[in-house]
């Protein structure tokens, strides 16, 4: 596949391609240095709306990129029991560092053909079923679960309304909020709306740096509240989307580094941080200090409104 | 009557000696109608019967018990936490301009009420206030409520309605669908009712939380019920959607709904779910007692301010 190149990240494509045909080690190391600076500078000043293009990055590592690095054995499960088997939603029970997880997440697609069969990573009423059957197991064997948020939205469609997305959403809350296992959410790009938080009601959230967590895309709200989709870059820096945003405002624990570039640039390292994120989790589990308690405290808190009285 | 169907000739026409506002065009007849007509009919139309929305004030009125309602929670209301800004107004000053339209302080109001004898813990939602959208403050106050009717051990019945989760608090918005649905939870844990009535209209991050989750749902007739919007779907198929689509009918087919009940019917049909799983049923006495009704003000056919103000007997 040719590499896709943002906007933003056309100077350093170039200042690599120069490095490549740099004549003489001095030079080479010179455009290094000069690489890098330019890099830190683009990287640092990243606007939320870029941060929304990396995570939307044609050739950003998918949920089965990712989940084929981290674990050493996975075992898929199919189907929801009542209607259908969701592609978009991935299931199944995997092995990590000797031990067993059951984990869940939403698959994009890479080329054409599996973004069809994935329907872009947008779920239907029968992907959150799934995911909901898949953690009834995992409280059952008393294993933990990780879930991998990558997904637009929840679809927009008729048989998703007509099979209950509605319903099959508040379900998943639900049950998350009294489920007796562990939970470990990691965003791993785009984590959209009800579709994402279907999956998300976790006791530890992790997202990468360059991914973006939202209530709706950009463009759409955008459209409603500036009643023009072109303020979408207006509406992603409003809607407080970034990883270091959410940290803020207290929505997520942990924000997993990005190799440089993002994670596209090299998906092993990014990996890399997953698994030492789920390690770390899968300790602290160990170490006797999890309780449900915590994670219904933590969803308890959220939001701030103003209270006259207190 | 093809003369008031025009209505553009009546809103428009400078002579014309009918006063503004006494007619109306019903959105599901597209008949034109007599406002009073209709709001004595419990803002339902006099031909059809379409159910028209109500502000939450009126429906406190035709669904409680007489002088039943006590507000809860009027000290909590929307926060700006994100310095959200559209144009030049920011979201602080979107609030205060829905608190002075709406007269509400919030687009859920929640309180205490008897509802035929029985005691209920009661929310309503009401779409004159940013189309009831779901923001931290309307999360809150349905956690209260929820703990209120753990607390007096009385059923919870909540009117929904709304536009989705509230844009302008973004991810925070989002969170109040889980916080909601943990709420849920400990009314679940705790044994107490939950009733909620879908009314037009219930789409989205409410949809897909708390309305969902009721131990029984109803719903109006002819509301429009549903996760992702019409315009969404249509906008991202390329479709055109059948008829009645994300309707009250249309999810009661489906299998989403306990039953359609008409607004006249709701009080009687929620009063008896009520009473049947009520840990602490009324009495018959209180149940005969719920039965007043102080006498109706007279129907004045010609508007005439002169008229005496009825008074108490």
């Amino acid at each position: 596949m040719a590499e896709h190149i943002l906007p933003f990240e056309k100077p350093l494509f170039e200042l690599e391609a120069s490095v490549e045909k740099a004549n003489s080690d001095e030079e080479r190391s010179k455009l290094l240095e000069q690489l890098a600076q330019e890099r830190a500078e683009v990287f640092g000043n990243i606007s939320p709306w870029e941060r929304v293009q990396l995570a939307r990055h044609p050739q950003r590592p998918r949920m089965l990129d990712f989940t084929g690095r981290i674990f050493e054995d996975f075992i898929e499960l199919h189907g929801d029991r009542s209607l259908g088997d969701d592609p978009a939603m991935v299931c199944g029970i995997a092995r990590f560092q000797g031990r067993t997880v059951f984990i869940a997440g939403q698959q994009k697609g890479v080329d054409t053909d599996e973004k069809v069969l994935r329907n872009w990573g947008m779920p239907h009423p029968e992907g959150y079923r799934k995911a909901l059957r898949i953690f009834r197991l995992a409280e059952r064997f008393q294993l933990p679960i990780i879930t991998f948020v990558d997904t637009p939205a929840a679809h927009p469609g008729i048989e998703a309304e007509e099979h209950g997305q509605g319903l099959a959403i508040a379900q998943n809350l639900l049950v998350c909020s009294q489920l007796k296992t562990p939970i470990l959410s990691v965003v791993l790009s785009e984590g959209g709306s009800g579709g994402a938080l279907a999956i998300a009601v976790g006791d530890r959230i992790a997202m990468f740096e360059y991914a973006v967590y939202m209530i709706c895309p950009p463009e759409r709200c955008a459209e409603i509240l500036w009643r023009d989709a072109e303020q979408k870059s207006v509406a992603a820096s409003a809607l407080r989307v970034t990883a270091p945003d959410l940290m803020e405002l207290g929505v997520i624990d942990t924000i997993l580094t990005e190799p440089n570039g993002g994670a596209h640039r090299d998906p092993d390292t990014a990996a890399a941080s997953v698994s030492t994120e789920i390690a770390a989790f899968l300790k602290e589990c160990d170490a006797g200090t999890w309780t449900l308690d915590k994670r219904q405290a933590r969803f308890q808190a959220m939001g701030q409104w103003v209270d006259t009285v207190s | 009557m093809a003369f008031f169907k025009r209505n553009r000739f009546l809103a428009s026409g400078p002579k014309t000696s009918i006063p503004d506002g006494v007619w109306m065009k019903c959105p599901g007849c597209k008949e034109t109608v007599y406002k009073n007509e209709v709001e004595d009919n419990l803002s339902c139309c006099p031909d059809c019967e379409h159910h028209m929305r109500i502000s939450s004030k009126r429906r406190i009125e035709i669904f409680t018990d007489f002088n039943s309602f006590q507000e809860t929670h009027t000290h909590i209301s929307a926060a700006d936490p994100l310095n959200f800004t559209v144009g030049k107004e920011t979201y602080a000053e979107r609030i205060e301009r829905a608190k002075q339209q709406s007269g509400l302080n919030e687009a859920l109001i929640t309180g205490t009420a008897k509802l035929r004898g029985a005691k209920i813990c009661l929310g309503i939602m009401d779409s004159t206030f940013i189309m009831a959208s779901m923001s931290s403050a309307l999360g809150e106050k349905f956690c209260l409520l929820a703990r209120d009717a753990i607390k007096s051990q009385t059923p919870l019945v909540i009117f929904a309605a709304s536009g989705g989760a509230r844009m302008q608090e973004g991810i925070l918005a989002l969170m109040q669908m889980a916080k909601t649905a943990d709420a849920v939870r400990q009314l679940n844990e705790s044994k107490i009712p939950y009733i909620v009535i879908l009314t037009d209209p219930t789409t989205g991050g409410v949809f897909a939380s708390f309305a969902s989750l009721g131990d029984f749902i109803i719903a109006e007739p002819n509301a429009y019920i549903g996760f992702a919007g019409a315009r969404l779907i249509e906008g991202a198929l390329k479709v055109k959607l059948p008829d009645g689509f994300q309707s009250s009918e249309y999810q009661f087919d489906n299998g989403f709904i306990d039953q359609i009940v008409k607004r006249s019917d709701l009080r009687d049909y929620v009063g008896r779910l009520v009473r049947y799983v009520h840990p602490n049923p009324p009495t018959e006495a209180e149940i005969k007692a719920s039965e007043f009704v102080p006498k109706p003000e007279p129907i004045a056919q010609v508007p005439d301010e002169t008229a005496p103000t009825p008074t108490e007997p």
